[in-house]
């Protein structure tokens, strides 16, 4: 058994160590808003934070994340309402939807240690991202925005 | 949900239906909404009391609740918002009251544009749907102005609607749609309806917020990899990684000892490990020993390809455009421009691996998927179970990313086959390198390009020539009766715009045997690019300004013409850059809609191409949703850019040499454009606004890099060592 502090919650889970932290959160846990898009590290879609930092849960296993605090998207705040969150409605940012948990929690992270991001410190967070659909002008806009710039 | 059909018998008149529910009692209710299937008529008859249901799209229940069934489906393309937006238009009712409810599979929710077929491709969903989703709603609407005039024993003409209500101007009377639904639901379906006048527009033409954001913002959306039925397992397929080869021997006793891992099963596509979760599917996947029989294609290489087409290039192909003489015209004239261009397979990488879920029974299947196509999803699981249409329930849900690659079946077929052999619900998840390595590509092309010019520099020939393997063949079966050309192959070449007097499109159709199919602009991907080239390298021949020289030709074409100029306009085309900076131009009409483009690069001295700016100019007709058309020019921009600036998939020995986001790479935040877009006012009918800007990118780069450095590019991706020494 794996003790593991996720969104504030305690659970134990029946995993072998190694298991990325990834599907313990969408499989085992059924928080199915941190996505898998390449297992390798290479697009972002699987990020959460831990002790408020942005990791790759595809790429971070269990065993990793005892002991320390694992946010996914549903516990970066309450009903939606963290500030990148409503600029992200703002904006209309979201198309297909499937990489933006993870934009969130990057950006949300960012934020977190950068209150106010130049360009520049938003392509250094931003681009392990990867958004097929295209939305990075509005991505950038809306961190921005949540940022009061 | 339950197919429509098996609650209302094809036999029975619709009409007749009408009135026997009406009879029966109450509101109406056409039984397509219930989740899952499986409801009494009772349970049906209850839920419908007080409800009226005027075709198979709106349903209007006595609390004033209105419901829009959606059967486009949304892969990021704002068609959820778009196609409810045309129904309420016409029904006038209040927005905020709208909720939708996917579709099942049924063929009474087809798209005309695709024969009555439920598939969400083509930037079809506007274009297909548009008369048919505001019949709808103008139809509902005249039969509550009916209701409202039967209940005050006013004249019709006297009445108007606002916001779901019925207006009665002369008394300042108002009835609540709600309140005249039972007796909306006991009139007729009136046979013909007036659209609104676009100028009495409230909501289309309205960058109204789309209904999936808030979801897609808190993780709450469901795309199909989500999904979860009671006791799935989770499978992944293996497939041969030569196209076209076969299972020879498989020894799965290590897979199965993998903790977590329940069965291996060998089904049409390949080899299914079955476990608890992913992950312990994967690790089946790597303890499988199978010895594959590669088959006719082990030996193939993207360099016989290109040898076969450039072969095949060398003799006339089948004739997709004649006008004039092209051949005596570039044998007589003073100056003649011969070029060719190569473009490469491109996988579609939607951020969501392809992935399925399936139950099977022995009387009913029943599959969950991110599909573009509910349609081709029915008929390739009734083709797996054998069961027919009215026992395969088609499940959708968000899709992460389409482009064209979810309206193939292929992950239908692994998941629908894995369940059913394994007697218990499966979900098939496919690895990035599974999706990478096993799509279906934007077909290798090889084009050549000749063109004439007259003493003063005018074109007065153009002939191109295309080998390409064939969509409508794949499609069809046979080019035969279209005499061997395929119109989706040469979509934005046989329609050149250009005003020149001798015009040749040919086509020559090759398979070189790697799985192809419709990639986001399909033939225009590849026309948008070498026709836009072409024209930029004669304006330079005939020494006048990419944008003059353009203009010039498209006299005949005023929609291109205002396009091409407000682009030049609202980019400063003409005006001083920053140093370094250099400009490209791009016109290019496909799937109803014209795109104008200006791209701003700068050249570094090692080759490195940066993308500063595009300002894009789209004339799609009248509009539905303004920031959706903004959002998908963006998108489509950064799509094509990101093909012609990395995108490339090579063949050795058979099988893709790329595997993932380190080989195959998309752009990211820190390599993209500012992007501005402009709409063009028209009261034109829609146009699609999925695709075009994809294949007008490469074509508007390509000219800026030549500015930047004097070369031109005939091959994609482009290549910083072909530019190395460009501008600094």
């Amino acid at each position: 058994m794996i003790a593991l502090d996720v969104n504030g919650k305690r659970h134990e889970v029946d995993v072998p160590p190694d298991m990325p932290l990834l599907w313990v959160v969408r499989e085992v846990l059924g928080l199915t808003g941190t996505k898998f898009g390449c297992g390798l590290g290479q697009c972002g879609s699987c990020t959460v934070h831990i002790d408020g930092t942005a990791v790759r849960s595809c790429q971070t296993t269990a065993s990793a994340a005892v002991g320390k605090k694992v946010t996914t998207i549903e516990g970066l705040s309450p009903a939606a309402t963290h500030p990148l969150q409503v600029a992200w409605v703002n904006e209309q940012v979201p198309q297909c939807g499937y990489c933006q948990s993870g934009q969130l929690m990057s950006a949300a992270a960012l934020l977190a240690r950068t209150p106010k991001p130049t360009d520049a410190d938003i392509d250094r967070a931003m681009q392990g991202n990867v958004c097929r659909c295209g939305t990075y002008q509005r991505i950038r806009r809306a961190i921005h925005r949540a940022a009061g710039a | 949900m339950a197919p429509s059909s098996t609650l209302f018998p094809s036999t029975l008149s619709r009409r007749t239906f009408l009135r026997t529910a009406t009879a029966a009692g109450g509101g109406l209710m056409i039984g397509t909404y219930l989740p899952f299937g499986g409801e009494t008529a009772a349970q049906i008859d209850a839920l419908a009391a007080g409800t009226f249901e005027p075709n198979v799209w709106i349903r209007i229940g006595a609390d004033d609740s209105v419901r829009i069934m959606l059967s486009m489906l949304e892969m990021g393309q704002g068609v959820m918002t778009a196609m409810p937006m045309l129904v309420a238009e016409e029904l006038d009712v209040d927005w905020n009251k709208v909720v939708t409810e996917w579709a099942p599979a049924d063929r009474r929710y087809g798209n005309p544009n695709f024969g009555g077929s439920q598939t969400t491709a083509g930037s079809n969903s506007t274009r297909g749907m548009w008369k048919v989703l505001r019949n709808a709603g103008a139809s509902g609407r005249a039969m509550l102005v009916t209701a409202a005039a039967r209940t005050w024993n006013v004249a019709e003409d006297t009445l108007s609607t606002d916001k779901g209500e019925v207006v009665h101007a002369a008394s300042g009377r108002r009835l609540r749609y709600g309140a005249l639904v039972d007796t909306a639901a006991s009139l007729p379906v009136p046979a013909t309806v007036t659209l609104k006048d676009p100028k009495a527009f409230r909501l289309l033409g309205q960058s109204l917020a789309r209904f999936d954001i808030p979801q897609k913002v808190a993780g709450q959306a469901e795309f199909g990899v989500d999904v979860t039925r009671p006791g799935m397992l989770v499978a992944r397929v293996v497939r041969c990684p030569v196209f076209g080869g076969k299972v020879a021997s498989v020894n799965a006793d290590k897979a199965k000892a993998v903790p977590g891992v329940r069965q291996v099963v060998q089904i049409s596509t390949g080899i299914a490990v079955v476990a608890d979760g992913y992950w312990a599917a994967s690790k089946g996947v790597q303890a499988l020993e199978i010895k594959w029989d590669e088959g006719a294609l082990a030996g193939l290489n993207s360099a016989d390809i290109t040898k076969r087409f450039a072969d095949l290039a060398s003799r006339p192909g089948a004739i997709a455009r004649e006008e004039g003489d092209a051949d005596r015209a570039l044998a007589s004239a003073v100056r003649t421009v011969e070029r060719v261009f190569e473009v490469p397979y491109l996988a579609h990488a939607c951020m969501e691996p392809m992935n399925c879920t399936a139950e099977v029974t022995a009387d009913r299947c029943d599959v969950w998927v991110p599909t573009q196509s509910q349609t081709a999803t029915q008929a390739a699981a009734m083709a797996a179970t054998g069961l027919p249409e009215s026992k395969v329930f088609v499940h959708t849900s968000y899709l992460g990313g389409g482009f064209g690659r979810r309206g193939e079946t292929d992950f239908v077929t692994d998941a629908v086959e894995t369940a059913k052999a394994v007697g218990k619900p499966v979900k098939v998840m496919w690895s990035r390198e599974d999706d990478i390595k096993h799509d279906y590509y934007r077909p290798v092309t090889y084009v050549r390009l000749w063109a004439a010019l007259d003493a003063q520099g005018a074109p007065v020939a153009w002939k191109e020539r295309l080998v390409q393997p064939s969509l409508l063949k794949r499609l069809q079966g046979s080019l035969d009766a279209m005499k061997g050309v395929d119109r989706i192959s040469v979509d934005g070449a046989a329609t050149l715009p250009y005003d020149i007097p001798n015009i040749r499109v040919e086509y020559t159709e090759a398979d070189p045997g790697i799985p192809y199919g419709f990639w986001r602009s399909v033939g225009n991907s590849v026309n948008g690019y070498v026709t836009e080239a072409f024209i930029d390298e004669l304006a330079a021949e005939a020494k006048k300004d990419a944008y003059e020289f353009r203009r010039a030709l498209l006299a005949k074409a005023p929609r291109q013409r205002a396009v091409l100029e407000l682009a030049a306009e609202k980019s400063g085309w003409g005006r001083p850059l920053a140093a370094g900076r250099f400009r490209g131009i791009a016109v290019h009409e496909c799937f109803g809609s014209i795109i104008g483009q200006v791209t701003e690069v700068s050249v570094s001295a090692a080759g490195a191409v940066r993308v500063h700016k595009v300002t894009c100019v789209v004339d799609c007709g009248w509009v539905v949703n303004p920031d959706t058309i903004k959002a998908q020019m963006e998108g489509g921009i950064l799509y094509g850019l990101t093909a012609a600036l990395k995108g490339e998939i090579t063949i050795k020995d058979g099988r893709v040499v790329q595997s993932h986001f380190g080989d195959y790479p998309p752009m990211r935040i820190n390599e993209a454009p500012e992007t501005e877009v402009f709409i063009v006012p028209s009261t034109e009918a829609p146009g699609g606004i999925g695709e075009p800007s994809t294949a007008v990118a490469a074509g508007s780069l390509v000219n800026a890099i030549y500015a930047a450095t004097g070369k031109r590019i005939y091959r994609l991706p482009i290549r910083p060592e072909q530019l190395r020494q460009g501008t600094a």
